[in-house]
């Protein structure tokens, strides 16, 4: 540090500092801090309603894994939030990496191409889902209109109301919302490898492919990192887009259900089941947030050791 | 077959890369855009039309759909809280981060480490986990089902990244400034206001839009705090507009149409600036 930034400690100065940290310090542990803190202990009690009942320790923990009733929900709706994860992490990531490969060449109309590709990410969940949700309609949607128009009425089908194909649905609904974000994520990524690198393999003869895989996707590791941790947070937090396209239960016979969806039915009620579990909502939310936070670490740890310096 | 797999390498290198890189990213630019241009289209349309003709192109001198959406429907009140919701959060979020990250970045203290390893911390966690306690927090503050519920949680989610914007950026200035500042005999919150934070705008705006554009488009806290509509911001007030509207698609598509114009137009005129500010926190 440099010596000119040194001040004496008046108490006139230490006032200002702290006018300065205390409120943002206040207000983060009022409205972060406690709250989380509350979390981990709500887990602990008996709930009825919005009062807190007495002690029970483990038991809506062994409620939420092992119960009869909640833990084949709770378990159906984890395998689904993988399966979300890993196709999200091929689909949106993997197709954001090639886009952005391709936009980095700056072909004709690369300018427009980066623009369109981020249009969907900056619109509401909300509006995304309705979206999609109209266009899949059985009748009337445009995807089974195209289908129809085309002469392959056999392909048509009931998107949302099928089981075997409603996660799906769900999963490219949500690419087509953020497949625009790993694209340009990964284009700054690529921007920053110096091109005496990329120039240097291409003289040595390197095709496209070798390229891609050998010099330019282990460059980009510190993007691939951040994408891919962000990517695991919130495919576990998974809530807009199959409550808006599906709805509360994840209809149809619990095909899509998700984590998002069983946390907010348990703690805040449905319309088919209109009780409030504080207790167990907080214990689904506290083994989340474990679960989040470990194979997160892990996760970001694992990817940053093939980060590589240059 | 052998035949053409024999001719595939001579093939490759005649049809230029550069070609087939127009071709898919054209068709992709086209899936991202299309849906938003039928969405766009179907609006003007009645539902009759929308249902016999999707892909047709509509007249565009029907403008009902809007009309009803904007004058019988609740549309424009929840418009309305959006903004005040989201410029109040972005206020707060500015100040406070601002003030938190000066103090960090320009006064060496020995709390300086434990500040940053705080908001580090609020950074990482997802509050939406911790909902519950917020939720009955919030009743006790008696601030439930208000606007105000949704500031102070999109103030507090917000902080973190702030903190780490402003600091990152006012640690770069020259000391030199305050310096010479200091000697004219200027006090330390005339030098903050007057000479750093005039030059603190770009990364002010990057914060604003990193955190506008997540708080606009936010569902989650609004469904678990607000019951009254007069009080429902845009996406859950969409919710509410679709359920009333489900057979009327026109009325659907106006609505969509409506909900999504104001952050779209604006991404197109600042489209830089809007993609500088959402990939802030992943692109270093």
């Amino acid at each position: 540090m440099q010596a000119s930034r040194q001040q004496p400690r008046s108490l006139k100065h230490q006032l200002w500092v702290a006018f300065l940290v205390v409120p943002p310090i206040v207000f983060m542990s009022l409205f972060v801090v406690y709250p989380i803190l509350s979390a981990f202990a709500y887990a602990f009690y008996d709930w009825q309603g919005l009062a807190r009942g007495e002690f029970v320790g483990l038991k809506n923990f062994r409620e939420v894994l092992f119960g009869a009733t909640m833990a084949p929900v709770v378990w159906n709706a984890f395998l689904h939030n993988v399966y979300a994860l890993i196709a999200l992490m091929i689909i949106q990531n993997g197709g954001g990496f090639f886009l952005a490969w391709l936009l980095y060449k700056e072909p004709f109309g690369f300018r427009f191409h980066r623009i369109a590709v981020f249009v969907p990410v900056v619109l509401s969940t909300i509006i995304v889902g309705f979206l999609w949700k109209l266009f899949l309609n059985p009748n009337f949607g445009i995807i089974n209109q195209a289908l129809y128009s085309v002469g392959l009425d056999s392909w048509a089908k009931p998107w949302l109301g099928d089981s075997s194909t409603a996660l799906g649905a769900l999963i490219l609904a949500n690419a087509w919302h953020f497949v625009g974000f790993p694209a340009l994520v990964y284009l700054a990524g690529m921007q920053r490898i110096p091109p005496e690198i990329i120039e240097a393999a291409r003289l040595d003869g390197t095709n496209e492919w070798q390229l891609l895989k050998n010099v330019v996707w282990p460059l980009v590791a510190p993007s691939t990192t951040i994408l891919f941790t962000l990517l695991f947070i919130g495919a576990f937090n998974w809530f807009e887009i199959p409550y808006v396209m599906v709805g509360l239960d994840g209809s149809p016979f619990g095909s899509t259900d998700v984590l998002g969806l069983v946390f907010y039915r348990t703690a805040f009620g449905n319309q088919s089941a209109s009780i409030q579990n504080f207790g167990m909502g907080s214990a689904l939310a506290t083994l989340l947030f474990l679960f989040i936070v470990v194979f997160a670490s892990m996760l970001t740890l694992w990817l940053r050791r093939r980060e590589i310096q240059f | 077959m052998t035949a053409i797999t024999s001719d595939a390498p001579a093939t490759r290198q005649a049809i230029p890369f550069v070609l087939l890189a127009q071709v898919i990213l054209i068709a992709n630019s086209f899936i991202m855009l299309y849906p938003v241009v039928v969405m766009v289209l179907s609006a003007f349309k009645t539902t009759g039309e929308i249902f016999e003709h999707p892909f047709a192109l509509p007249d565009f001198t029907q403008v009902q759909n809007f009309a009803k959406v904007l004058g019988e429907t609740a549309m424009p009140v929840y418009f309305v809280n959006s903004i005040l919701v989201t410029g109040t959060s972005i206020v707060l979020i500015l100040v406070l981060g601002t003030m938190a990250g000066y103090a960090v970045a320009r006064y060496e203290s020995r709390t300086n480490t434990f500040i940053l390893l705080f908001f580090l911390a609020g950074l990482m966690l997802p509050l939406k986990l911790a909902v519950i306690p917020l939720f009955i927090l919030l009743r006790d503050l008696g601030l439930l089902d208000s606007r105000w519920s949704l500031i102070v949680t999109y103030t507090a989610i917000g902080l973190p990244s702030t903190v780490f914007i402003m600091a990152g950026f006012l640690r770069t200035l020259p000391s030199e400034l305050e310096d010479a500042a200091r000697i004219d005999g200027a006090s330390e919150p005339r030098i903050m206001w007057s000479v750093m934070l005039p030059l603190a705008r770009p990364p002010m705006a990057i914060a604003a839009i990193q955190n506008a554009v997540p708080i606009w488009n936010d569902f989650f806290f609004p469904l678990v705090f607000i019951q009254t509509d007069a009080r429902k911001t845009l996406p859950q007030g969409l919710t509410t507009f679709m359920g009333e509207y489900t057979t009327d698609w026109g009325m659907l598509f106006a609505g969509l149409t409506i909900a999504a114009a104001p952050i779209t137009l604006l991404y197109i005129a600042l489209s830089r600036q809007f993609i500088q500010g959402m990939t802030a926190g992943a692109v270093k």
